[in-house]
C-alpha cells in the first residue's frame, strides 16, 4: 500500500496527514515533494501526523530526518504528531526521539509553534 | 512479476524438504497476503529463489521473510522486527549492491531450523566492508539521510553475518528460536 497525504491548515500550521507506509519508493519521495511545496509556498510551519502510518523503514526514517533538516534550514519548523508504537520505538533505537519535536495532542503541537 | 517469481521459486534448490504450499499460493495471486495457515512442515524447511534487482522484489522477500518468522512461531512484536531486517537487508542488495542493474539478480534464501531462523541475502554488486560504515548515532551523523539500514539489522537480529563473494556481497541474518518456538 503506498502512502497517501491530506494537507490541511489549522491556525497558521499546515498539518500533513499520513497514511500507508514510508519506505523506499513509496512514501519517502511523497514526503520530500510535499514539504518542498509548502517551503515554495512560504508554509514553514509543519506538522507531520503519522498516527496513520503502519510502516517505515529506514528510508523513510531518513526522509523524515531530510524534511526535518529542510524545514529547519529555510527557517521553519518540523514536528511530528502520533506516532504508532512501532514508529515510535524506531525513532527509539535510532536516537532520533529527542532530535524530533515529537508531539501526542494536535491541539498542543499547533499551539506550540507559536511559542517559537 | 508474480509469475516471474513463481518460475523461479520453481527452479529452486531445496535442501531439506519440499517447497511450502502457502508461499507458492501466496505469489501465485500476486497479492501480499501472507497464508498462515496448511502448512504441512513447520520446524524445518529451505527455499531459495534469484529476483531481479528491483523494489517489487524487495516487497515479496519482506513478505517471504514475514511468512517464514510466523511458520518459526516468532512473537507478534519479533516477526515485524525480522520483516524490517531482512527488508533492509533487500534493499542494501538491490540499491546498493546492484544499483538496479537488470543485468545482474539478487537471491534470497530462507532457512527454519530447530533452532533458528537464517535468512541469506546475495547480490551481486562491488561489494561491502561492514566497517566502514559510518555509525548512525554519531552525532556527526545524527541528522543524515541515510545509513541506518546495517543498524536496523544487527539491533533487530541476533546474528549478522557478510561474507564477500567477489563480485558481490553475502549477507547472513539468524534469529534464534526459543524451544517452544522450535517445538522441541
Amino acid at each position: 500500500m503506498s502512502m497517501k497525504v491530506q494537507t490541511r491548515q489549522v491556525d497558521g500550521v499546515t498539518i500533513l496527514d499520513l497514511s500507508g507506509r514510508i519506505t523506499l519508493g513509496e512514501g519517502s519521495v511523497t514526503i520530500r515533494d510535499a514539504v518542498r511545496d509548502l517551503l515554495a509556498k512560504g508554509q514553514q510551519k509543519i506538522l507531520l501526523n503519522l498516527a496513520d502510518i503502519s510502516y517505515i523503514d529506514s528510508s523513510g526514517i531518513g526522509e523524515l530526518v531530510s524534511a526535518f533538516t529542510t524545514v529547519r534550514n529555510a527557517g521553519g519548523e518540523l514536528k511530528l504528531l502520533n506516532l504508532t508504537k512501532k514508529v515510535h520505538d524506531l525513532l527509539q533505537i535510532t536516537k532520533l526521539y529527542t532530535v524530533f519535536d515529537v508531539k501526542d495532542d494536535e491541539a498542543s503541537a499547533i499551539s506550540s509553534f507559536g511559542t517559537k | 512479476m508474480a509469475k516471474k517469481l513463481k518460475e523461479a521459486i520453481l527452479t529452486i534448490r531445496t535442501s531439506t524438504s519440499t517447497l511450502p504450499s502457502s508461499l507458492l499460493s501466496a505469489v501465485d495471486d500476486g497479492h501480499s497476503s501472507i497464508a498462515r495457515t496448511s502448512l504441512a512442515d513447520s520446524t524445518t524447511s529451505r527455499v531459495s529463489f534469484t529476483l531481479d534487482s528491483t523494489l517489487d522484489s524487495v516487497n515479496k522477500i519482506e513478505q517471504t521473510a514475514e511468512q517464514y518468522a510466523q511458520r518459526a512461531g516468532f512473537d507478534e512484536d519479533t516477526i515485524p522486527h525480522i520483516a524490517m531486517a531482512v527488508r533492509e537487508a533487500a534493499v542494501n542488495a538491490v540499491l546498493h549492491g546492484n544499483a538496479y542493474d537488470v543485468n545482474k539478480h539478487i537471491t534470497a534464501s530462507f532457512e527454519t531450523t530447530s533452532d533458528s531462523l537464517v535468512i541469506r541475502i546475495t547480490d551481486q554488486g562491488p561489494g561491502l566492508d561492514p566497517n566502514t560504515l559510518p555509525d548512525p548515532l554519531a552525532p556527526e551523523n545524527i541528522l543524515r539521510g541515510s545509513g541506518r539500514g546495517i543498524f536496523l539489522i544487527r539491533a533487530f537480529m541476533d546474528e549478522v553475518n557478510f561474507r564477500q563473494l567477489h563480485p558481490g556481497t553475502e549477507l547472513t541474518l539468524i534469529k534464534h528460536r526459543t524451544p517452544a518456538q522450535s517445538g522441541t
